[in-house]
Parts: C-alpha cells; structure tokens; sequence
C-alpha cells in the first residue's frame, strides 16, 4: 500500500519534495491535468462527467512536522529547533534523521543517576548526537538549516491497525491518490497536495486562490485521543477524553481553532454517512486548524469542510491509523463526489 | 575471527529484563561455544564460561580469574490492562523521562509491538506540557481490540524497548541494553582474542543476572566460581552535558579504569601496566566509596577477592538510546586478554599486602 512509502518519506514543512516525486508518479496517469505551483503544491485536475456540478476541491497536506538544524557546540553536538507543533515532552532519547544524506542522531538525555528533575526540558536546552566529537565534523555531515524527522519503522499490527510516522497527513494524501485513481466522479475534482500547512496552512491557500472551487474538503489525520485517563476521578461519569475514537469512522469537524464549518455542507455530509450506513463522528474539540481554514477564506469565500480520520498520537514518531476508518471514509467522499449538487455547494 | 559489531547488535536487541535473562543467555551460550572449554549455569540464572589455562606452572593447579559483566537489562512490567491499555511498573531503574512516544515490545503470550501514548500537543493544557509523565501515567498501547489484549497480556507480562541499535558517526552506536551488553561483549572479545595467547591461568567469565535489581547475578556466581581475583566490568558515564566532567570518561578515549576503595589498588596498577606496554589507552576514573558495580558484590565474596573494575564510556545510560563507541569495547576485551596472558605463578604474592611480609623481613 502506497501509506507505507509516504509514511516514511521525508518531508517536512518547507522541503516536501520526496513526497511530492511518489504522489506525481501515483496520479500522473490518472488525472486530466497536473502542475506544480510557485509554492511546491501539487494541483491536480480530474474532469467529472456532468458539467452541472460543483467543482470539488480535495486538499491533503503533504508536509509533516519536524526539526531544523540551528547550530553546533565545540564537542560537535547539535542545536535544534521545532517545525511545528511537538511536545517537548517527548523529545528526550528520540531517534532522528537528518538533511538529505538521512544521517542518523539521537537526542542526548543526562542520565537518571545524574538528575531526577521533572520539570521539561526546553528544546533549546536539548542537543542532537550523531557520534562526532568536535564542531566542524559536525558541521561536515550536516549544515544549519537542514530539517530532521523522527526516525519511525512502518508496521502493520493485527488485522486493523497501521502505524507510523507523519499519518497527519499522509493518510490523506493516500486516500487522494486512492480518490483520483478511482472515478471518475460526476464532479470535477481539483485536487490539492499542499504544502506548509503545519506552519499555517499556507499551501492550501494559494491552492484554493488558484483553483477557485465552488466548494471544498481538507481530509486529514485527525487526534484521536480515546485512551484511559489516568487521572480521571472514578467517582465522575465523564469521558475522559472528548476526543474521537479511533475505529469510530471518519470525523466529521463541527468546528476547530480555524473555521466554523457551514451547517448545510455538514449536514449532507452527516446525511451522506448515514443513508449509506457510513459510521461517522462529529469532532468538536476545539485544538488545531487544517488547511480548511484558508481555503474557507480563499478568493470570494469557498464553502469548505474537514473530513479525518481519527488517528492516535499524532505529532509523535508513530501514529495508528484503523484500516476501517481508512475505507469507510473513502466511501464517504466518492459518494459525496457522486451526489453532491449546487444547492450543497451553495451558489455565488 | 570475531564480528563484534554483530554481536553486539545480537546482544542488545534481545529482550531480557532483570530476572528473565534467557533469551541474552542463549545468545551469549552461543557465541561462547568454541570460546570456552565448559559452561555452567549458575541457579540464579548467570553464565559462567571457563576457559582453562594453555600453558602449566610447575604442574601446580591453575589459579582462577573471573571476568564479570552483567546481561540483564532495566525494563518495564505490565501493573494493569484497562480496556486494551497497558499500565506499567519498572523493574529497576527505568527513566520515565525517556518513555513516552518510544515504541516497546510487550511479552505478553507472543511478543506484541506497540509504544508508550503520548497527548497530542493539540489537546495539551499549559500545566501538562510542564512536568513529564510520572509512571503512573505512562500508557502502553499495542494496537489491538480489548478483548485480544486481555487474552494476550497477563499482568506481570514484561515490555522492554523495542529499538534496533543505529549507527552514528565513526564507530559509535546508539542503543537499549549496552549497560551492560557493550561489556558482555568486551567479554567475548578477551575470549576470542586468548584464541591465540596462552596463559596460565584458567578463566572463568561470567555473564551475571539481576545487577540492576541489587547485583544479585554476580554475589551468587562469585560464590560459585571462588576466583583468586576478579575483573568486574560495567559501563561508566561519558562526557555528556549535565555530568560533572570530573565524573566522566571521555567516550572513545579507552576503557575507564576504577579507582577507589572498591578496588584493589595493586592489581588496578597491574591493569594499568598492561595498558600501558601493550599501549592501549585506558582512562583513571575515580570512585571513592560504592561503585554500583558487580565489583561491589564480588569484592566481599567468601574471602575476599581482589577485584577491579573496567568500565566502557557510555551516554544517555538508562535510555533507549545509550551511546557507546566500539573501539573501547575492542580496547577493553584486547586489554583483559593481554593482562591474562601476563598472569603466573607469582602474580598473587605480587599484590598481596605487604606489611606481615616487611615485619618477617625486620625479625630475620
């Protein structure tokens, strides 16, 4: 399955070009038009069947977070910085890869027989080790400015589960693919395989400048965060966690840090769900945007809704992905491609 | 000839925990055979190896030298399943610092991947994102419905980091478990390189378990063994930020030699000798009162044994990804392997304390 070679290509926010190289050649052969814009977005178009539709804009981020290399120590170890939202938390002892060359580095942790203090480290105080002892035989295998990813083995677990690194938002970028190697759709599909969305969703907004679609869908991976509580009181009926489920089928965003979406395309996306027995969950968590949130603003305005799939621990080296919710939300969207009309789409 | 990156690889990708050293043991027992003339199994669990002397002394019985490194390594236990989640106990001196997002295997009924949760930065509150996971907190998920999980995992199931060791730059390696298998396989390498060297001595090496739960591995193999003397080897810490350079051996810069009151100042020079004809770098690391190592353990052994302490520089210790530089394991092994050969019928007199020896000397 082609998640596994997206999952594992290197393409942080700025640099997405290994992910770029295995999309084109997925889609080459299935669309009516490619290009690549001045940003290094894919847009892509598949002519639909019926000239009476909406043009449907499908936009899947192509850029994952990572690390930028900022300077060196005399003892050769490695100052670094953040591309996007990463807990500090999880930084101690991770592997990593960096810059081209994908060389090899860890992230030194003093040992626990040295100090025992809890309180989080800043990134800025942490150093990457890649074996060398002095400042410029660091600097010889990798440069200031190189980008780093977590290094994350893809691995498929029992019959349902998919784990690796950069699933937001790999998943969707492979579900797209899957999307214009199928059809073709009743309705234009203009895809977009964008750039920076971790750093503000800035591909998909000259995408959606460019394409001026009569409505839009962001799909993404999305946090799933359905794990026990561990500090949950027991004597409280509360969820634990008001997130969605992985396995729950795909989430449906009511509204997120970006945009509020509009009710009548939500509603046939709710309505779509059911009248096909698609299991779908309604994602009202507030945290993170998607680029939904700037193409909704593109040009005149564009009427734009999110479809994730839940996926846990996002942001982190690896993330699930369940294979159900992977289907059943490619049934969602090939059915919405089939049946959507003006009067979801609104008219200007 | 030995591949000693291999074998190192092999040793600190098994998954062996304090107490449930066998899967190590197997792979040690293995890359033993051929190496030693006989080996035991102490019932604690430790591995002894003898390799018996190749030249005789005046037809007298061969004196005994133990060699110590320890296979266990620290882990984690499964405390409870909770709707397909795993919550955890450590077994030792686990970091919690270092456990959240790592992958991990899970030895439940059959080895199960998976990896310790984290939150999404997304759904972090200010107040969480202060303070790592305490181990009350740390989640293992492996991925499979609840209902597998509680057929498949058993509180008590054990789970260790599930990382293969990576190569950095030159010849330095990242990985679990190289506290103490980076010295398990200095062990291998003494005894292929005496292959080719005689020596009068026997020697015993013993891969010893449950070090980090109390050195337990070593009290008991110790006993068994009765050596004459002892080397006990143990990873040291290396020059890293937040240890005091005082403290700290320089990682490529030679084996660390102990100095201290754990250990017998007359045969750490003869140690110290070795190094030094044989022009192998070592590096003098003091530790004044308890060492921590299985020397600790050997030292007050029936008798007593004059013990030393060899130790491979080490970063990161009690991580997934403790970092070690093979040239000091190589060093180490070349090392013990030339000290042994050095051995003979007078090397016992030749450190012993000399007062009652001066006092005959006045009266004669």
């Amino acid at each position: 399955m082609i998640l596994k070679e997206l999952s594992e290509a290197i393409g942080v926010s700025g640099n997405e070009d290994a992910v770029r190289k295995i999309i084109l050649d997925a889609i080459k052969d299935h669309v009516d038009s490619i290009r690549i814009d001045a940003m290094g977005s894919i847009t892509a178009i598949k002519k639909g069947t019926d000239s009476s539709r909406p043009r449907v804009m499908l936009d899947a981020h192509m850029d994952e977070i990572g690390f930028m290399i900022t300077g060196f120590d005399s003892n050769g170890l490695i100052h670094f910085t953040a591309i996007g939202g990463v807990d500090d938390r999880i930084l101690p002892g991770l592997r990593l890869l960096i810059g081209d060359d994908k060389i090899p580095g860890v992230i030194i942790w003093t040992p626990i027989h040295k100090n025992r203090d809890q309180h989080v480290v800043k990134m800025s105080n942490l150093r990457i080790d890649i074996g060398v002892s002095k400042k410029d035989e660091a600097s010889g295998k990798v440069k200031k400015g190189d980008r780093a990813v977590f290094d994350s083995r893809f691995m498929e677990i029992g019959e349902k589960v998919l784990r690796g690194k950069a699933f937001d938002d790999r998943v969707g970028c492979s579900l797209l693919i899957d999307i214009l190697q199928g059809g073709p759709y009743p309705a234009d599909v203009l895809a977009a395989f964008t750039v920076q969305e971790e750093i503000g969703l800035r591909g998909a907004q000259v995408a959606a400048q460019t394409f001026n679609p009569d409505v839009a869908f962001a799909l993404e991976g999305t946090t799933a965060n359905d794990i026990p509580n561990p500090n949950a009181d027991p004597d409280k009926d509360e969820d634990p966690n008001p997130t969605c489920r992985m396995g729950g089928g795909p989430a449906l965003t009511v509204m997120d840090r970006s945009m509020i979406v509009n009710p009548v395309l939500l509603n046939f996306l709710r309505q779509t769900a059911e009248s096909n027995h698609i299991p779908y969950q309604l994602k009202t968590q507030l945290g993170g945007g998607t680029d939904a949130g700037s193409i909704h603003l593109a040009n005149g305005g564009v009427r734009s809704a999110v479809i994730s799939m839940p996926c846990r621990y996002i942001h982190s080296p690896t993330a699930y992905l369940n294979r159900d919710d992977y289907a059943h939300t490619l049934k969602l969207i090939q059915t919405v491609l089939n049946t959507i009309t003006f009067d979801e789409a609104g008219r200007n | 000839m030995l591949d000693l990156k291999a074998h190192l690889k092999a040793l600190v990708e098994a998954h062996a925990p304090s107490g449930h050293e066998g899967p190590v043991r197997e792979i040690i027992r293995t890359a033993w055979t051929g190496l030693v003339d006989t080996m035991e199994q102490d019932k604690l669990g430790s591995l002894i190896g003898i390799k018996r002397a190749t030249k005789s002394v005046n037809g007298t019985a061969p004196r005994k030298i133990m060699l110590a490194a320890h296979m266990d390594e620290i882990g984690l236990m499964v405390r409870d399943v909770v709707d397909g989640f795993i919550f955890v106990h450590r077994i030792s001196g686990v970091d919690n610092r270092v456990m959240v997002a790592q992958p991990v295997m899970v030895h439940g009924r059959k080895p199960l991947p998976g990896l310790v949760a984290s939150v999404p930065p997304h759904l972090l509150t200010e107040e969480a994102r202060k303070k790592y996971p305490s181990f009350d907190e740390l989640i293992v998920d492996v991925g499979l419905p609840a209902e597998e999980v509680a057929r498949l995992v058993r509180i008590g199931d054990l789970i260790t980091p599930d990382v293969p060791m990576m190569d950095l730059q030159g010849k330095k390696v990242a990985a679990k478990a190289l506290d103490d298998r980076a010295c398990v396989a200095a062990v291998t390498a003494c005894l292929d390189a005496l292959q080719s060297i005689s020596h009068s001595w026997d020697v015993y090496a013993a891969a010893t378990v449950q070090e980090e739960t109390g050195l337990l591995g070593a009290k008991t193999a110790a006993y068994q063994i009765q050596p004459d003397i002892a080397i006990a080897l143990d990873v040291t810490f290396a020059d890293q930020p937040g240890v005091d350079s005082d403290d700290s051996c320089e990682m490529g810069g030679g084996p660390g030699l102990g100095m201290g009151a754990n250990f017998h100042e007359k045969l750490r020079e003869k140690i110290k000798d070795t190094a030094r004809y044989h022009e192998i770098k070592v590096q003098d690391d003091v530790i004044p009162a308890a060492s921590g190592t299985d020397a600790w353990a050997i030292q007050v052994s029936r008798d007593g044994v004059p013990t030393a302490l060899l130790e491979i520089p080490l970063r990161n210790m009690h991580s997934p990804v403790e970092t070690c530089d093979l040239r000091d394991i190589e060093r180490c092994g070349r090392l013990m392997a030339h000290f042994i050969a050095g051995l003979d019928a007078d090397f016992l007199a030749a450190i012993e304390w000399d007062d009652l020896k001066a006092k005959e000397k006045a009266s004669a």
